[in-house]
């Protein structure tokens, strides 16, 4: 056991909350948040479970994956809010409810 | 938050009964339990691909090889991304209609800060794509910086020209993504496999393709933040 | 040598225990701007976790990307749904005796 694993564990704590957090919430804003917290969660198992070699430098090719996945995750995200910010334009809220809107 | 004027949406996280919300946190706990075991169990030396990239980093033209995986060895991940980032801007942009909201104008501060800041964040930009061949950086830390760039520009109330919000700010969005396929193509028309570089060349090509993935993806994330679609005509 | 180690397990532990920490209130804090707030603060501290697992890029791409660019993307959707918010207001007291007809 090495400090990296710590941070492994950090992620899937991450990801578990993550995920929690979009079931519960109604409010798509805090959704949003939600994912971008899962990703962040397995962004950070990916880098530690790189660096558990002792001694060695990182392997670079979960890096580089983590790099191109944060871009891509600021991207969705504009997409996420975008399409919110229209959801709300069109019905009024921002909120998923059980009960349709008439 | 105005959440009296709409009673249904007054329990934001009260929809969910009880007894749901427990059966959930069991069910979650066990799969955190689960994935934590998972990753505990883990040999804790895995060579993993590291060493492979370090035997080949000699070939790649480059010696950072975080670079190297981005855009010699994995570069398609690369190219399938850039693609992503304009999908995602074409998403925001169909959506249209987002009201742009005319803000008071920026007051004293702001405007003198992305005076001084925004030509350091271009030289941080251009440093870090040039710094990525051999240390920490490269074209998506630099494109990134660019947007940031960008978004400072446009909280302090600039907006592009009319005359570049057409095709001129439509080429340079996709730049990226276009040198990277010509250069793909072009290295497939001359016997050699997709994005396979010639060793002698790679550095050079490596070059090319990041200052346009660089350029591109500044103004991708800042048209991101803008939202809407720029006006184009020559009428403002 | 010893209290070194030592330092760096402290360190770790304090700043995987400050990610989840931050994480869970971003996501439970009532205010949905206080909550934006603590995840730009969550973003940052991610930055220190790459670097404390040897991915200087990473941190690169996250303190510019993570931090920064999200949370402005975030803070101006707030805004516009804020603002939508008052016009709809705005709006619906207008159509009031309309609607309960």
């Amino acid at each position: 056991m090495s400090h990296v694993f710590l941070y492994a564990l950090v992620g899937t704590g991450l990801f578990t909350l993550g995920l929690y957090a979009l079931i519960v919430h109604t409010h798509l804003l805090r959704k949003i948040l939600a994912i971008n917290v899962m990703g962040s969660g397995v962004f950070l198992v990916l880098v530690a479970l790189a660096a558990r070699a002792r001694g060695a430098a990182p392997d670079p090719v979960p890096h580089a994956m983590v790099i191109t996945g944060i871009v891509v995750a600021v991207s969705a995200t504009a997409l996420a809010l975008a399409l919110m910010v229209r959801v709300r334009a069109e019905t009024g809220r921002a909120e998923l409810s059980e009960e349709r809107p008439e | 938050m105005k959440k009296t004027m709409n009673p249904k949406s007054m329990t934001e996280s009260g929809k969910i009964r009880t007894p749901f919300r427990l059966l959930l946190m069991v069910l979650l706990s066990a799969l955190a339990a689960g994935l934590g075991y998972a990753v505990s169990t883990l040999s804790s030396q895995s060579p993993g691909s590291g060493e492979w990239v370090a035997a080949n980093l000699e070939t790649s033209g480059v010696s950072n090889p975080v670079t190297a995986v981005l855009l010699n060895f994995r570069s398609y991940d690369t190219l399938l991304e850039m693609g992503v980032l304009l999908v995602a801007l074409l998403g925001v942009w169909s959506l249209g209609g987002i009201p742009e909201q005319r803000e008071s104008s920026p007051g004293p501060v702001l405007d003198t800060l992305s005076r001084l800041l925004v030509p350091v964040l271009i030289l941080v930009a251009g440093y870090l794509l040039w710094v990525g061949a051999h240390a920490p950086g490269g074209a998506f830390q630099a494109g990134s910086v660019l947007g940031a760039a960008g978004v400072l520009l446009l909280l302090a109330g600039w907006r592009l020209d009319a005359r570049f919000a057409g095709l001129p700010l439509r080429i340079t969005l996709t730049t990226g993504l276009g040198v990277f396929v010509v250069v793909g193509a072009v290295l497939m028309l001359v016997g050699r496999r997709l994005l396979e570089y010639p060793p002698s060349f790679a550095g050079a090509l490596i070059l090319l393709i990041e200052a346009a993935a660089t350029l591109s993806i500044g103004m991708t994330l800042a048209a991101l933040f803008l939202g809407s679609r720029p006006e184009a005509g020559p009428d403002r | 040598m010893e209290a070194v180690t030592l330092l760096q397990w402290a360190f770790d532990a304090v700043l995987g225990f400050a990610l989840l920490w931050l994480a869970w209130r971003a996501l439970a804090s009532p205010d949905l701007f206080l909550a934006i707030v603590l995840f730009i603060a969550f973003g940052l501290l991610m930055a220190l976790a790459w670097v404390r697992l040897d991915a200087p890029d990473v941190a690169l791409a996250e303190a510019a990307i993570g931090a920064g660019l999200t949370g402005a993307l975030l803070l101006a959707a707030l805004a516009r749904l804020e603002s939508n918010n008052e016009t709809k207001a705005a709006h619906e007291k207008d159509h009031e005796p309309e609607v309960h007809d």
